[in-house]
């Protein structure tokens, strides 16, 4: 449980952090999204489960359970520390679980999505693109080819996802540090030029 | 009903888990100089040794103490209140989405992968 844990290891942020943000790096199942944190993260990996009440939840989550009151979503999330006051989280979450609370506090503040999508299973992303819309908030698309899969032209899949003509694709591998990272850069770089716009 | 299930409620001693708008996923804590009190649950306990070590987020708390982040909320949040913790105010929503700290994301993206 929870003892002090040895700060050489890298575990705490330097005390001169002020500010944290957080992206929400999202996508169906099995699309890269842990291996995405995974990469980019300069800690380990840390996985936490908020419990729903059936309240929060669906209700054909909880059937077949029986007396089971709650289940649990799990959410992985890493962190990079950008500057000496600066560290950004990095927040993965499965999009076809529509858990109002859970999805309610990940988008709180955050400054937008990496939604991450195997361009050989489509259909697949159509729920959590969704929900990320229905919270409002501003994404990019990152296309994960996997092996053996053959590259399709990006109208194609603009078309398919059905995405506004400004918003970001780009390609991306997420074993490789610095593929993720520039499609980190891309959604960063986006969401810059809608604040410029919503401030002229 | 597993023990798994009923944890929770004795933690925070049958409460709920209120909306807590004090601390969300990425508030950052730590513990202040106020020295302990004798008698303390066991949880709790356990958070201030964990965050005597230095600064981290709610969400790192809970993955480190494998605890659900409602039950870590409600426990930060009686450490807060008591006086154990230092917490570093969230920077609100519409203050986040502001042009300097987007340019401060990508200028330290940069640095660090370009
Ligand atoms: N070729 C290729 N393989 C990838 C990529 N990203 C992930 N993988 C592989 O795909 C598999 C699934 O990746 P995960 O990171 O576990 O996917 P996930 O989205 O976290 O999956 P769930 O949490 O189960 O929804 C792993 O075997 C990864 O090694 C990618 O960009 N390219
Ligand atoms: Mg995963």
């Amino acid at each position: 449980m929870g003892s002090k844990l040895d700060s050489a290891d890298g575990v705490y942020l330097d005390d001169a952090v002020q500010i944290a943000a957080k992206i929400l790096v999202v996508g169906h199942f099995a699309v890269g999204k842990t291996t995405f944190i995974g990469t980019m993260s300069e800690i380990p990996p840390l996985r936490t489960e908020e419990r729903m009440t059936q309240a929060g939840a669906h209700i054909d989550d909880l059937k077949g359970v029986r007396g089971k009151s709650t289940t649990t979503v799990a959410m992985d999330f890493g962190r990079i520390t950008l500057s000496n006051k600066l560290v950004l989280y990095l927040f993965g979450t499965p999009g076809q679980e529509r858990f109002v609370q859970v999805w309610e506090d990940m988008t709180r503040g955050a400054l937008g999505a990496l939604i991450l999508v195997d361009p050989e299973r489509l259909k697949e992303s159509f729920p959590v693109i969704d929900l990320v819309e229905q919270y409002g908030l501003p994404y990019a698309i990152s296309v994960n080819h996997f092996d053996e899969t053959p590259v399709r032209p990006e109208s194609e899949l603009r078309e398919a996802l059905d995405l506004l003509p400004e918003t970001p694709v780009i390609s991306c591998d997420a074993r490789d540090q610095k593929s993720s990272a520039d499609a980190l850069i891309a959604l960063v770089r986006y969401l810059q030029t809608r604040t410029d716009r919503s401030t002229t | 009903m597993s023990a798994d299930l009923v944890r929770p409620y004795v933690i925070t001693n049958g409460r709920g888990l209120p909306d807590n708008d004090q601390f969300n996923l990425i508030t950052l804590v730590t513990t202040s100089d106020q020295p302990r009190p004798s008698q303390l649950d066991p949880e709790k306990r356990s958070v201030l040794d964990l965050c005597s070590g230095g600064l981290l987020s709610v969400a790192e708390i809970a993955g480190h103490m494998k605890l659900p982040i409602g039950i870590v909320k409600v426990l930060l949040s009686d450490l807060s209140s008591d006086g154990y913790l230092v917490v570093r105010a969230p920077v609100p929503p519409a203050q986040l989405v502001d042009v300097s700290l987007l340019q401060e994301v990508l200028n330290g993206l940069q640095a660090r992968f370009g």
